[in-house]
């Protein structure tokens, strides 16, 4: 027993702050000071803050501090860890002494999150400290596969990977399919920008997929299964494979796990960089080894998948739930949530918000409550415009429908998605004309190519799109990204294409002002076009500093120095900004519109 | 025996047969491009669609859609018909499909459906790729101008004559047939020459060389053809 537990977060994040030179700086600090058999240093998956990275945690008492430099482990450890003061400059705004006390952390409800930044993911010991595939040997030995079912059915699970199917109702239509062998696969290829929800489970608490996996298949009489993951993922590839070699060699995994009958065992395989992936069809023919390209269903994969047989495909957030239901019973599971969505849900906040991270809320809570009390609000005192939910998939909702519960029906009927749990919060300086091509720029890029509506349907629109934003759009432009937007959505093969035109639908629901404002006078009222656009210097805020004519790259910026004002030559601006952020005077401004 | 509906009639048909074929034996006609008796459905192009009542509207490839008891399918509607006409245009938009000066004019799949859709116009813009053309092959020529990526080439070559030469490269709208790993066709060691690519392509993308424009004439048949009289696993 150590007097001391240090908790370093190594979640992506903050890894790409610089969390591994914490450690070890921590460690020789507290090597120096000859405390090395009193204080223990642990690597923890991503604990959710992770704009404020890195972030570590001092238990027993849960000091939590942010922003830990190398050169702040002299302090911790002189002050705190020898003196018992904590460091305060290093915590939550400089206030918050303990981890409970953190706003971010105490609207939320971790539950699926709970390991993560709790434990050492790289150890099993760890994971069944807590309780770990506790769930797994309840199903083997207490109940029977219909049971687990019935169990998981009673919970009112939902798939988390974006479209809500039961899962009970899933794992029943699996069970009762014809055919051998039965094969069960985790879909890790998680793909929407901005989204990280499933890497931080698979990198901060592997072992939770791998039970939940081994539960999956229990329930619907499977022998093997798979873990699809992205190549572009390799600390969770290298975290799960570790999590299997344990799995197997403490008989969790493989045959006869846990001293019964069941056999199972896992594979990894890696995804080569095509979003459409993420669809089951495709993936499964991307595990066989063929092209990356979705087929129509039915047959679904429970019918016909992996080499034509049965195969159950589950997200991995969904899969990570399965423990707690068994764990805490499904009347406890089913408390959190709505009367359609069940349990809580993880998402990753990013865009213009204070707390960009990774964070778990009961379902049912409202989008107000979500982007501005969890997520602390748009920074710099800007005003929320929109927030987009699910990704390229998913839509805008504007600023007056904050109170939206987060459930799958009401996103839906608003025009957005659960998806998979990506939010992008968007401020008055974010064009919607942009928003919504920078999404179909993604679905266009990443359609395979197989069907017509989704790859010339998605392109077309994109290019209508690029006309309106260069100040070419017509009048005809929204009625005609209207019908083909129905084209698209009704026409194509898979839910890529079919969701494909979400962003536009609902930003031209939401905001069809900004369109018209870019098709009739062209302007781009948010000023981020930059055919629609230019650039002026405010003559009685120049003071003729001649910062801006230093950094603009083409000489549009003129004048001389302590000769106001300067001018901006419009025919030489390339809208670049550089003197916008060079102006000490902020005398340089963007206006909508053309000049003139 | 199952028996459904199709475009309000009732219609028999075999366990495991499509809706396609299913409606082509009642004479009921819908609208096909990737399609080609002899090969597996791919249900790509999408021209095909039909709307099953009974499974709460869902819009399915009838050619890929397995035939069920008591099912009910609208095969014509004016939304299908709006479809459809979208689905042709973005195709004659995607690449260069002129037909003047096409081989293949007068004996084109694409431009019959035109006029069976009544398409006089599309409505979106022209996309114009610069697309090249391959006729390093003594005997046959690809061009990829007139390609509507239906993956008849591509199939055939795979299901029944075993070569696997043809298949497909790059994704989205850069998405080209190719043969083996990409590269001249002429360099291609799986082909067999057998010309059975030519023949399904229901356009001029692929064509005997020497052929000028309207010369070019196909026998698609020649898939089902061979597979019918070749004993099946």
């Amino acid at each position: 027993m150590k007097r001391l537990d240090v908790l370093v977060c190594s979640g992506t994040a903050c890894v790409s702050s610089g969390s591994a030179e914490l450690k070890d700086s921590l460690a020789r600090a507290i090597a120096e000071a000859g405390l090395g058999e009193e204080i223990r240093i642990l690597e923890t998956g991503c604990m959710g803050p992770c704009e404020l990275g890195p972030v570590m945690l001092v238990y027993p008492e849960g000091t939590f501090y942010v922003k830990v430099r190398p050169e702040d482990t002299q302090d911790i450890v002189q002050e705190h860890f020898l003196k018992g003061r904590p460091v305060r400059r290093l915590l939550w705004e400089g206030t918050a002494p303990t981890v409970k006390e953190v706003p971010f952390f105490a609207r939320q409800h971790k539950l699926v999150l709970a390991n993560c930044g709790t434990i050492d993911p790289e150890r099993i010991e760890e994971y069944i400290a807590r309780g770990g595939y506790e769930a797994l040997a309840r199903a083997v030995s207490e109940l029977s596969p219909q049971q687990v079912i019935d169990e998981v059915s009673a919970a009112g699970l939902r798939g988390r990977g974006g479209a809500g199917f039961p899962t009970g109702k899933k794992w029943e239509l699996m069970r009762q399919a014809p055919g051998t062998p039965k094969y069960v696969v985790c879909n890790a290829d998680e793909g929407d920008p901005g989204a990280f929800m499933d890497r931080a489970l698979l990198e901060g608490d592997p072992h939770a997929i791998l039970e939940g996996v081994a539960i999956a298949a229990y329930a619907v009489g499977a022998d093997r299964g798979y873990v699809y993951v992205r190549a572009e993922y390799p600390l969770a590839i290298q975290r799960l494979e570790g999590a299997v070699e344990q799995a197997r060699g403490m008989g969790l995994l493989g045959e006869g796990i846990l001293e019964t009958d069941f056999c199972f065992d896992v594979q990894l395989r890696m995804g080569a960089g095509a979003f459409v992936c993420g669809e089951e069809t495709a993936l499964i023919a991307s595990i066989q080894g063929r092209r990356g390209e979705p087929r129509p269903r039915p047959p679904y994969p429970a019918e016909s998948g992996l080499w034509g047989c049965p195969t159950l495909i589950n997200n991995v957030e969904t899969l990570a739930c399965v423990r707690h239901v068994l764990l805490g019973g499904a009347e406890r599971f089913a408390a959190v949530g709505t009367e359609t969505s069940r349990g809580t849900k993880v998402f990753a906040l990013a865009g213009q918000i204070c707390n960009t991270g990774l964070v778990e809320v009961p379902m049912g809570i409202t989008l107000r409550e979500l982007v501005l009390d969890v997520g602390g609000g748009v920074p710099q005192g800007r005003e929320l415009k929109a927030v987009q939910i699910g990704g390229p998939s998913g839509g805008c909702l504007p600023q007056e429908l904050l109170d939206v519960p987060v459930d799958y029906e009401s996103l839906r009927e608003h025009g957005a998605i659960m998806g998979s749990g990506g939010i992008i919060v968007l401020d008055d300086t974010a064009c919607m004309v942009n928003v919504a091509k920078f999404f179909l720029e993604f679905t266009a890029d990443e359609s395979c190519g197989k069907c017509v509506p989704c790859r010339v349907g998605t392109r077309t629109m994109l290019d209508i799109l690029n006309r309106i934003a260069a100040g070419q759009g017509i009048e005809e432009d929204i009625p005609r990204l209207t019908e083909l937007a129905e084209t698209v959505r009704s026409g194509s093969l898979c839910g890529l294409g079919q969701t494909a035109p979400n962003p536009v639908l609902s930003t031209l629901r939401y905001f069809p002002e900004e369109y018209e404002a870019h098709i009739r006078d062209r302007a781009c009222p948010a000023g981020v076009c930059p055919d629609l656009v230019h650039y002026a210097v405010l003559p009685d805020v120049c003071r003729a500093c001649d910062r801006c004519r230093q950094v603009c790259p083409t000489g549009a910026a003129q004048g001389t120095a302590g000769k106001p004002p300067y001018v901006i030559e419009d025919k030489l601006c390339i809208r670049c900004g550089a003197c916008v952020e060079a102006c000490p005077f902020d005398a340089v401004i963007v206006r909508p519109g053309r000049k003139g | 025996m199952i028996t459904l509906e199709i475009a309000g009639r009732q219609v028999q048909a075999l366990p495991g047969q499509t809706i396609l074929e299913a409606a082509e034996a009642a004479g009921i006609h819908i609208p096909t491009l990737c399609n080609l008796k002899g090969l597996t459905p791919r249900g790509a192009c999408r021209l095909c669609l039909v709307e099953v009542t009974s499974w709460r509207g869902k819009v399915v490839p009838s050619c890929a859609t397995v035939v069920e008891e008591g099912m009910t399918v609208v095969a014509h509607s004016a939304r299908l018909r709006e479809l459809r006409r979208t689905i042709l245009e973005l195709l004659f938009a995607e690449r260069n499909h002129i037909c003047s000066v096409c081989v293949s004019n007068g004996n084109c799949e694409l431009q019959d459906l035109a006029c069976e859709l009544g398409m006089d116009h599309v409505r979106v813009p022209y996309r114009f790729p610069a697309l090249g053309m391959d006729a390093s092959h003594a005997r046959y020529v690809v061009d990829h101008n007139r390609c509507v990526l239906c993956g008849r080439c591509v199939r055939a070559c795979s299901e029944i004559e075993g070569a696997m030469t043809w298949g497909f490269a790059h994704r989205g709208v850069d998405t080209v047939v190719a043969t083996d790993a990409g590269g001249p066709w002429v360099d291609s060691s799986t082909c067999t020459e057998c010309g059975k690519c030519v023949e399904a392509c229901p356009t001029g993308a692929l064509l005997d060389k020497g052929t000028s424009v309207a010369e070019q004439v196909k026998d698609p048949e020649v898939v089902s053809r061979v597979t019918e009289r070749r004993p099946r696993a």
